[in-house]
């Protein structure tokens, strides 16, 4: 089958385009339909792989401490964010615990776990031992990912309680959000161009562009 | 201006999952993969209006008990009391508290509705083959695909507020089976987005062209 590395196609509309190479900051979109056809990619791989090192700290960070800790009339509790999921696990209500755990801890995980894998292979321009289904992973699971949402919840959830009881932010909050905008930065971004940066070490049957 | 020639025209087809451009070939083999990332090619997601249109309808249903059904349970020393997610955004509101009552209201109401009615607006054109306000219809879309999944927040703050209020006696709150069918709606409304696909709305006028 013939490949055409210099083309690329608007994915919401079909419209055929020859790729460029766009300057830093620039963004292409598509003329029919105005959707986004590619980007100047603002990181290079190392600062990819360093910002990805600081969300696997964040994400044991945001994990394990407290996101919030509240106080009524001398006791106290406080909740962690898998503890939340817990929460919803019990009562008639429990079977979305499962799409809650997947959406705000196990997603996000493995979103950092593939990247962990792929990006010290593509650093030097090499493709790690199972690159595709990896990459077709992350593609996948990139609508499905919703710490940002996880984080307006701790808040609201916070707001909602501070009327009557005593409410105190826990380190977990701050890692919460450390770990919303680095994942915007290193998983929301377009991961295909991985693709790109490896081909030139690439095996198999590829057309020359 | 004139506009970019499409992928069917061309005689190619673009792999969902990593972007790469492939020689249509699907009329003879019926069946390809992507020759770099292994995914199946399609010209269009398979079956894509059938099985939005499937999952939205299904999402509209589950919304009448998510809104009717308790979504939380709610015990202030000794008293107790059920509360459906339009109760909670009208006692905020009551209270002073309108910028969350605002987020909830956006979240729980404006959000799915126009979800159901963009979606159900996009089903209906593109069955029949519209030519009418594609870039608008096309930016629709984007951004049904962009707001779709903060909904989602309803059901983290019942999380949060059900795992963090444990006071024995003094005060326990509880989620209840309505926030199982409004997670249900969120999770069934993104799969319509996600099967719906956008290029459909640019497929009215091949016969035109
Ligand atoms: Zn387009
Ligand atoms: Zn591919």
């Amino acid at each position: 089958m013939k490949t055409f590395l210099n083309l690329v196609i608007c994915e919401h509309c079909d419209s055929v385009y020859r790729r460029g190479v766009p300057a830093p900051g620039e963004v292409a979109h598509c003329a029919q339909c105005a959707a986004v056809l590619y980007r100047a990619s603002r990181l290079d791989v190392e600062q990819w792989l360093a910002l990805t090192a600081a969300a696997v700290v964040a994400f044991m960070i945001a994990n394990i401490c407290p996101v919030v800790r509240i106080s009524l009339q001398g006791q106290h509790n406080e909740a962690a964010l898998w503890q939340s999921v817990a929460a919803l696990a019990h009562g008639a209500a429990a079977p979305i615990a499962v799409p809650m755990a997947l959406c705000v801890i196990l997603v996000p995980l493995m979103q950092i776990v593939l990247l962990v894998w792929v990006l010290p292979f593509a650093r030097v321009g090499r493709r790690a031992p199972g690159f595709a289904p990896a990459m077709r992973i992350l593609v996948a699971l990139r609508p499905w990912s919703m710490v940002e949402v996880g984080l307006l919840g701790i808040l609201v959830a916070t707001i909602k309680l501070s009327s009557f009881v005593e409410v105190a932010p826990g380190a977990g909050i701050w890692a919460t959000a450390a770990l919303t905008v680095l994942l915007i930065v290193i998983a929301k971004r377009d991961v295909q161009g991985l693709w790109a940066l490896t081909e030139r070490a690439a095996p198999g049957p590829m057309a020359p562009a | 201006m004139s506009l970019p020639p499409r992928a069917r025209q061309l005689g190619v087809v673009g792999c969902h999952a990593c972007g790469l451009v492939c020689e249509d070939k699907l009329d003879e083999t019926g069946h390809a993969d992507c020759p770099r990332c292994g995914a199946a090619l399609h010209r269009r997601r398979p079956d894509s209006l059938a099985r939005a249109g499937a999952f939205l309808l299904a999402g509209m249903i589950f919304y009448i008990p998510a809104n009717m059904l308790p979504v939380m349970y709610t015990s202030l020393l000794g008293s107790g009391s059920d509360n459906t997610i339009l109760r909670g955004v009208v006692e905020f509101w009551k209270a002073g508290s309108y910028g969350i009552a605002l987020v909830i209201f956006t979240a729980s109401v404006a959000v799915p509705c126009t979800k159901f009615l963009v979606l159900g607006l996009l089903l209906a054109t593109c069955r029949r083959r519209s030519r009418w306000a594609r870039r608008e219809r096309a930016r629709l879309y984007r951004l049904v695909e962009f707001v779709g999944y903060w909904s989602m927040l309803d059901v983290l703050v019942v999380a949060i507020v059900a795992a963090l209020v444990k006071f024995q006696a003094l005060s326990d709150i509880e989620p209840r089976l309505g926030i199982l069918f409004f997670g249900m709606v969120v999770i069934l409304t993104m799969l319509s987005a996600l099967s719906f696909d956008p290029r459909l709305i640019w497929d009215g006028d091949d016969t035109n062209r």
